[in-house]
């Protein structure tokens, strides 16, 4: 029996980048389901995050293509397997049952429960960047907060925001009115963020409204997690402006997270694994693209594509051993044909 | 040719660097410590140097992408650059450049 928070398959895919959506192909193939799991709202992983916009030239068939419409591209070609997404998670933690399976648990509460599992995490989970000031730990999640979870957190308070862009602009619109008092900070006097919200932050700096600060943040003081000041470092000098909220806006980095956690073995932050089924420490478990290590590794989007082909022969054994698997070409097999929606 | 890069601890690494390496390339290559998460794209910020104030006004200024992307550095200050973004070539030989804390990769844990 499945609990309502529960849910069964084949196969989890930790991390919905071109890899790991190229696995839910290659498995589909062979008759397994996934579900696919990320940290970022959105399939693509670095493609969408770092560069939807720049040129892939490297991609076998096509001589240059975006981030986005690689992933674009690999979103179709797996659409007639169905995968199911489940993005803004990020899993917390992966057991092995007693009966060889696996559960995987997200940070939403919901488990997963499958055979095999395939981790195609990249460089890590997308995380908010954390400016390098010293003791900031202690602050976090207290008075300094890389997102706005709930508005009543920032009535009445006095707030420094720092950052230049969308999240910054927005939250210092949204922000201003119910702000004791509000400091904007950026290193420039030029924002990347929509015209538009420039525009109404000026005039909210010229009726006084916000404190607008060419100059970057440079220390915090305060004690127990109670920001009682924000040291800002600009051309001239050093200024202490009186605040007991922070809200630092510096984009994502990527960090290992709860990998490290699962009980497979790692080398520098990646998983070693062997070239004829990608397989970790832990059988069952399966790692391909960027995260993985082995002899001669290079961190291309094609190796991880070549990776998750041969990954897929052997999870199908670990999910079906009672089956015979023949090797088939897309080109000449009717029933992957069939499984393609083609024919 | 030289590129002389600053480490946190303040040490100080000549590593031989080749005419059209990115500096950021150097760097990762000699295996000193830096992010560099998008590869060289100008994509994510995590390459960010200090150039040494003796060099600031013989290299390129930074283009507009550039200007933009420093936007999500924390700790920029006189001479931020993203080192993914500078060119070595014989007119740069001896450049000096500081590793940005943010810039720093994870430590390991295994």
């Amino acid at each position: 029996m499945l609990m309502k928070n529960e849910v069964k398959t084949d196969v989890v895919i930790i991390g919905a980048g071109p890899v790991g959506l190229f696995a839910v192909f290659e498995l589909g193939l062979l008759d397994l389901s996934c579900h696919v799991i990320d940290i970022l709202d959105r399939p693509g992983g670095q493609c969408a995050e770092l560069y939807p916009e720049k040129p892939i030239y490297d991609i076998p068939g096509y001589p240059v293509i975006s981030g986005q419409e690689l992933t674009d591209k690999l979103m179709e070609q797996i659409k007639p397997f169905a995968p199911e997404f489940h993005f803004n998670r990020m899993v917390t933690s992966l057991a092995r049952q007693e009966d060889g399976s696996f559960a995987v648990t997200t940070d939403e509460g919901e488990i997963f429960r499958a055979k095999a599992i395939v981790v195609a995490a990249g460089g890590g989970s997308f995380q908010p960047k954390r400016p390098p000031i010293e003791g900031i730990e202690a602050f976090e999640d207290i008075s300094v907060f890389y997102a706005v979870r709930r508005i009543e957190e920032f009535r009445d308070h006095d707030i420094v925001i720092a950052g230049g862009g969308d999240s910054a602009l927005d939250w210092t619109l949204n922000l201003a009115p119910i702000a004791k008092s509000l400091t904007l900070v950026h290193r420039r006097d030029t924002f990347r963020a929509a015209p538009d919200s420039v525009n109404k932050m000026q005039a909210l700096v010229e009726a006084g409204e916000v404190d607008l600060v060419i100059g970057q943040i440079a220390g915090l003081e305060g004690a127990d997690g109670a920001l009682s000041s924000v040291r800002i470092r600009t051309a001239e000098d050093e200024l202490s402006v009186p605040a007991d909220r922070l809200l630092a806006f510096f984009g994502l980095t990527m960090k290992l997270g709860p990998v490290a956690e699962w009980g497979i073995n790692l080398n520098e932050n990646l998983i070693p694994v062997d070239t004829e089924k990608f397989a970790t420490s832990e059988p069952g478990i399966f790692a391909i693209g960027d995260i993985n290590s082995y002899p001669g590794k290079l961190k291309l989007i094609l190796s991880g594509f070549h990776e998750a082909a041969l990954m897929a022969q052997a999870a199908k054994r670990i999910v079906h051993p009672d089956e015979k698997v023949v090797f088939q070409y897309t080109t000449s097999s009717t029933s992957l044909r069939k499984k393609l929606g083609v024919i | 040719m030289e590129l002389i890069v600053v480490d946190e601890e303040g040490v100080e690494h000549a590593l031989e660097a080749l005419d059209g390496w990115r500096v950021m390339e150097v760097i990762r290559d000699w295996g000193l410590p830096i992010k560099a998460e998008c590869g060289g794209a100008c994509a994510c910020a995590t390459c960010h140097v200090y150039v040494d104030a003796a060099w600031r006004d013989k290299i390129a200024r930074p283009g507009p992408e550039e200007e933009d992307m420093l936007d999500l550095v924390p700790d920029t200050a006189d001479g931020s650059r993203l080192s993914c973004q500078i060119l070595m070539n014989e007119r740069l030989d001896g450049l000096k450049v500081r590793l940005a804390a943010s810039s720093q990769p994870e430590e390991a844990v295994a």
